[in-house]
């Protein structure tokens, strides 16, 4: 009986040994870059299915890539969005605004105003598009690299570089690392940085929504780096579990700080296809071109309040400068990616759609570049004056302990009346 | 919130026995009752009414909305619960046992706990995990931690434990009230009875002890204040939980004129009560099931060691879990049962 090993290992013959594949992007520093396997179709070749339809109708959807404006700037196919020429104007201005916004914040960190800041150059029209597709009252659970969003919203400029430089006039009491906001009355949920927390939250969130019988949906975004957390699986299954009216969208910017996106998980399938396998719908879109991220978010939105359940959207885009204002992006991609990339900007895209149309001209615009980059400096001085990081300490030590818990325990008493104590120690001539 | 009630004498008011159980069901009844925004979430919560049935009969009453299972994910059940709270509701997470709360730890430590820090007030997580914890149970490695100190180490997190059914109730009422995060680790070991400590003794239901009575309708006990069990003179003991009960025991067994304080709530901690008790015995044991070392019992030695320094006869002794995963067979050699608190009591009266 026990003569013969139970599970005799088996002739191999010839097999090489086992290999561990390790993904590696495509251009390193120096490389010339080709983007020739990247598959891009034409604009308006995408059917567009009814909002209403089952997930699964979707999966064509994930594996292509919506496009609206084409190499012509023309709005072409079924999910053309047809807005009219002052909402496409809007929307511009507001995606130039932001990109200024960007450029005056990043020298201001080198400058020293701040500690830290982060653009979102080359995405701009993922967030403001998806922005203007949603009500004002839908709850958006952002990442930190969806300011387009307050933009579009009408979030005061000056309370944005407030919080940037944790001023006197910083709402949130100079406790968040810039670019962390939080502003409630313009439904943006408090910023993270704990990666892809906020997408099991948007869930709870729109269960919420749904429990109470309400019609505000809720909407995530999060990078595609960040769709290999835990949470992400989390936020999947329950959306579906409870058909839950939310909108979870994946910005696809091809790096994860120096990570490419195959060490996310992309060289097998998109992040888009991930929704099928959770019975959710599922579009893949071309991030540069507002019009289709537009369509697309309105598409999800309007499925989500018809109770027709959650939409992952994948937005196919390039993070053109580096993460952070603490990264340099030369060090482990080429240059010439973000030059070369097939998708374009997606600032001049809606640009030259509107010269298409002839409803905007290159004077137009190079005077909306003075007036965005005036109305940023503008703002940049309002803010200047409650104060930036480093001249100074701009709030009262004792607002350091408060809303950790709603009162006061005494044990924080007792630590604020520390804090006070040494504050009279290391800084005599400073007055609360 | 709720609405205003006239308040109550839980003197007059009409009273039952419950065993931990049934009080923790009336509260969340109460609790649903009381506030349309209260919700219930879980692992088999629902239908079943949870492995312990806490919940038993609630969705029946209030509806799959209100009362419904959830998919076996902590870090969902606690990240939903967050959003949820972030839109106005109340919810009340279940995780089936605390040893399973470590996949929903960030969303507790770095969300739930922040939340209100961070937004400066803007959004909060009024939230209460329920989690049944500590051992006595042979539940081995996975059904039997207490991990309170975890929680307790997490600014803008409460931890409360109740050591009665009348406690259970009146401390998941306020904890449910409560506008922070609130952790609330239910003794397993003590659903269904008080225990002594004495494994191999017959159980006592909850019938025959004082605190299973429980005042019908709505009651609340505040959080951070401890609940003096037993005074004494000759030592001071705190502890929560299981552990009351068995240093009840001991003490009495051994004739011990302790003082025994029953924490109920960790953080915020009921110091004023601590600090008067030790300042008049002068020793102080701290008893928790726990593992020794960064237990919540060294914050506790540390904090009376601060406050009551010069009234100490005796070095503040703790008696706890040894420093091991909690182990199956060996159960009764692991828990701090009445020889481990009987040789500390010893050495704190120099006998």
């Amino acid at each position: 009986m026990a003569e013969e090993p139970r599970n005799p290992v088996r002739k191999r013959g010839n097999l090489p040994p086992l290999a561990l594949h390790v993904p590696e992007p495509k251009h390193r520093p120096g490389d010339a870059v080709d983007y020739s396997d990247l598959v891009i179709p034409p604009a308006g070749a995408q059917p567009r299915p009814d909002e209403s339809c089952a997930a699964e109708e979707t999966y064509p959807l994930c594996t292509d890539l919506v496009r609206v404006l084409d190499d012509e700037g023309r709005a072409v196919g079924p999910w053309d969005p047809r807005l009219d020429a002052e909402t496409l104007r809007r929307m511009l201005r507001t995606m130039a605004l932001t990109r200024a916004f960007d450029d005056r914040m990043y020298r201001a960190q080198r400058q020293g105003k701040t500690s830290f800041y982060m653009k979102c150059t080359g995405e701009e029209a993922v967030a403001i598009a998806a922005a203007f597709a949603l009500a004002d009252d839908d709850m958006v659970f952002p990442s930190y690299r969806q300011q387009g969003i307050l933009v579009a919203r009408g979030y005061p400029l000056v309370e944005m570089i407030n919080q940037i430089y944790s001023n006197r006039a910083d709402r949130l009491k100079g406790r968040q690392l810039p670019i962390m906001y939080s502003a409630k009355d313009y439904g943006f949920f408090s910023i993270s940085g704990n990666l892809t927390t906020q997408y099991p939250q948007a869930v709870g969130w729109a269960m919420a929504s749904a429990i109470k019988g309400d019609t505000r949906i809720a909407t995530s975004f999060i990078g595609e780096g960040s769709t290999a957390e835990g949470d992400f699986h989390a936020a999947m299954t329950f959306a579906t579990v409870y058909n839950a009216p939310v909108v979870l969208n994946v910005v696809n910017n091809q790096w994860a700080i120096s990570s490419f996106s195959g060490i996310a998980g992309a060289e097998r399938t998109t992040f888009a296809a991930r929704a099928i396998g959770y019975g959710m719908a599922g579009i893949r879109v071309d991030g540069n071109d507002a019009l289709a991220v537009f369509a697309a978010v309105r598409w999800a939105a309007d499925r989500a309040r018809a109770n027709k359940g959650p939409t992952l959207i994948e937005h196919f885009t390039y993070r053109a400068e580096g993460h952070s204002t603490s990264d340099d992006p030369s060090s482990y991609r080429s240059a010439q990616e973000s030059v070369e990339w097939p998708l374009g900007d997606p600032i001049a895209r809606l640009k030259n759609h509107l010269i298409a149309l002839g409803e905007w001209s290159e004077e137009q615009q190079a005077e909306m570049d003075r007036a965005v980059a005036e109305e940023v400096k503008a703002a940049s001085k309002e803010a200047e004056k409650s104060g930036i990081l480093g001249h100074g300490l701009h709030h009262p030590f004792k607002t350091m302990f408060e809303d950790v818990f709603e009162e006061l325990p005494w044990h924080l008493e007792e630590q604020a009346e520390q804090a006070i104590r040494e504050r009279r120690v290391k800084w005599p001539d400073w007055k609360e | 919130m709720t609405q205003e009630e006239s308040p109550v004498s839980l003197a007059d008011a009409p009273t039952r026995r419950l065993n931990m159980i049934e009080a923790i069901n009336d509260a969340l009844d109460i609790m649903m009752e009381r506030d349309a925004n209260v919700v219930i979430t879980g692992e088999d919560v629902g239908y079943f009414g949870g492995v312990f049935r806490a919940t038993a009969g609630l969705q029946a009453k209030y509806g799959k909305t209100r009362v419904f299972d959830t998919p076996i994910s902590e870090c969902g059940i606690i990240g939903a619960a967050v959003g949820m709270a972030a839109y106005g509701l109340r919810p009340v997470p279940e995780i089936q046992f605390a040893d399973y709360i470590y996949p929903g730890l960030d969303q507790l430590v770095s969300e739930a706990a922040r939340l209100r820090y961070r937004s400066a007030g803007q959004f909060t997580a009024p939230i209460t995990v329920r989690s049944p914890f500590g051992g006595g149970i042979f539940g081995g490695q996975t059904h039997s931690q207490s991990p309170e100190a975890l929680f307790t180490h997490v600014a803008g997190l409460k931890t409360v434990i109740p050591a009665t059914p009348h406690d259970a109730k009146g401390l998941l009422i306020a904890a449910i009230e409560d506008n922070d995060p609130v952790i609330f680790f239910e003794p397993k070991r003590i659903y269904n009875g008080p225990f002594d400590g004495y494994y191999d003794t017959p159980a006592s239901p909850w019938a025959k002890h004082p605190g299973s009575v429980v005042p019908e309708g709505y009651y609340s006990i505040p959080l951070g204040k401890a609940r003096v069990v037993k005074e004494g003179e000759a030592l001071t003991v705190l502890a929560y939980g299981t552990m009351i009960h068995v240093a009840e025991a001991v003490l009495a067994e051994k004739g011990v004129d302790a003082e025994i304080i029953d924490l109920r709530t960790l953080v915020p901690i009921d110091m004023a009560t601590v600090e008067k008790s030790v300042q008049k015995t002068g020793r102080c044991l701290v008893i928790h099931e726990a593992t020794r070392t960064s237990g919540f019992g060294a914050e506790l030695s540390a904090l009376v060691q601060e406050r009551c320094f010069y009234h100490l006869e005796a070095p503040v002794e703790r008696v706890t879990g040894f420093d091991t995963p909690y182990p199956h067979s060996l159960e009764w050699a692991y828990f701090p049962g009445p020889v481990r608190i009987g040789e500390a009591v010893d050495r704190l009266l120099g006998n």
